[in-house]
Formats: C-alpha cells, sequence, structure tokens
C-alpha cells in the first residue's frame, strides 16, 4: 500500500506523556478535514487514532505512527517500543485491561480501547512480541460512507 | 439550544471560551470515562464529568463537543483551565451532581 501512497507523513508519540496525549489524532482529524474526506469516516478514524495514540502513552515507551492515504483508504500504522501484548486474543476482550490504578482514575484503562479500534475501523492487524513492542495497522476505506 | 442559554437557565459558570457561548447545543452526554465519551458521545453535545485533568480537553475537542460541564464544583487540574483557554473551548462549572444536572439538562434539551 505505501508502494502507491498519495499521501505518507511520519509522528512520534511518546509514551507516559499524558501531557501532549491527543495532539497526534487531533493533528490526523485536521489533516483529513483540510483533505475533504467524509466525515463519517474522519469521525471514526479519529476515534480508532485516540484510542491508538492512547495506548502507546499509557503503555509503550515510545512509537513511531504513520499516516497514509491512497485512493482506497487511509491506514495508519503505529509500531511502539514498550512492553507488547503477552495475550492478544484477551487484550481485544472488552474490559479487559493492565492499566494501573492511576491510570483508571484519570478515566482511562476501562478495557475499551482495542475493541474501540476494532469497531471503528474496516481492518485492523494488531502483532506483539512481549518485551519488545507491538505493532498495529489500522484501515478504513474511502470506498464505504458508513451511517455515522 | 444555545450553549449561553443554557447557562443562564441552569446557572452555570463559564471558566473558559466565553466566545464559543453561541454554539448550538444538540445534547449531552454523562460519563467518566474517556474511552465511552470518545466511542459514545456525539458532536455538539455538552460533556458531564468530574474529570477535571487535561486530558478531557483533547477528547472534547476530537469529538467536537460544545463544551465540558465540571460536576460538584470541581475546579479543573490548572494544566486543565489553560488548556481551555488556549483553546477557547468552553469548560464550564456546575454546584450540582451529575445526575441532578443531566436531568435538568435533559429536561431543558428533550422534555417538557
Amino acid at each position: 500500500m505505501h508502494a502507491e501512497a498519495e499521501l505518507s507523513l511520519n509522528f512520534e508519540i511518546k509514551g507516559k506523556n499524558f501531557s501532549q496525549a491527543g495532539t497526534i489524532s487531533t493533528k490526523i482529524k485536521e489533516i483529513l478535514q483540510e483533505l475533504g474526506i467524509p466525515m463519517s469516516i474522519i469521525r471514526r478514524t479519529a476515534i480508532a487514532a485516540y484510542e491508538a495514540e492512547m495506548n502507546v502513552v499509557m503503555y509503550a515507551d515510545r512509537a513511531n505512527l504513520t499516516l497514509c492515504l491512497t485512493p482506497a483508504g487511509i491506514t495508519i500504522s503505529i509500531n511502539d517500543k514498550g512492553p507488547g501484548i503477552e495475550d492478544i486474543k484477551q487484550a481485544m476482550e472488552e474490559g479487559f485491561s493492565t492499566a494501573t490504578d492511576e491510570i483508571r482514575e484519570m478515566g482511562f484503562g476501562a478495557g475499551m480501547g482495542l475493541p474501540n479500534i476494532k469497531k471503528n475501523s474496516d481492518k485492523m492487524k494488531i502483532s506483539s512480541i512481549p518485551g519488545k513492542g507491538t505493532s498495529l495497522d489500522i484501515f478504513f476505506s474511502l470506498s464505504k460512507v458508513s451511517e455515522q | 439550544m444555545k450553549l449561553k442559554n443554557i447557562i443562564n437557565e441552569l446557572n452555570i459558570k463559564a471558566l473558559s471560551g466565553q466566545d464559543q457561548l453561541d454554539a448550538e447545543v444538540k445534547g449531552a452526554y454523562t460519563s467518566d470515562l474517556l474511552s465511552d465519551v470518545i466511542a459514545n458521545s456525539k458532536a455538539d453535545d455538552l460533556w458531564i464529568t468530574m474529570q477535571k485533568h487535561q486530558n478531557i480537553i483533547a477528547v472534547a475537542k476530537l469529538k467536537d463537543l460544545a463544551g465540558i460541564i465540571l460536576v460538584n464544583d470541581r475546579e479543573p487540574d490548572q494544566e486543565t483551565i489553560k488548556k481551555a483557554k488556549d483553546e477557547s473551548f468552553p469548560l464550564l462549572a456546575t454546584k450540582l451532581s451529575a445526575f441532578e444536572i443531566s436531568g435538568k439538562l435533559y429536561t431543558l434539551l428533550k422534555g417538557k
């Protein structure tokens, strides 16, 4: 997909940095708005991008995010350096979370992040090496304009 | 209903975003879980919450919410109010509990 990319942008996400959390997904939303992507798709992309960004902020040390736009759709790829995920199937379950009490008190870590990403995207691929990091690819089709 | 009319009717205090009070409010969402708000709130909603840390502003902006109402007279963190002012986003405060302000707002927006 990268080969035929019309637009490809790279962002750096810092882990454990709650003061900057959400800035990358806000930037992605602004870029998609400027490009005139349908609002229904931007809404879903923004939700998934925010959840993915927060996962890096909460759990990883740092990550590289690539936003890639082709006529077919939008792909967001995130590769982080961090603890990784031991059991991806379990992490995908709604309500499962390994968040600390401190993170939960802030209203994060409800175990909704990955399920929210799956729900709002058209394709999602996740792989992880425990102790090394996690890779996440999320795709949003531009041929299908969904309701809301 | 315009945000400024809601503020007047329900005796809510605007801590920031005073130039955004002409916004049209379509509904509201009450929750303290950020993922829940991200998933389920709608554009032009008011968000009723007790969360007062700075990340609520990013969530609200991302979802195009009309404003955030902090309940139980909770004072926002300094970074939160700074961010809200910098972005000219309506951060609001009420003495009422989440239950009470949700009920009043529901009546105002939907009920008779």
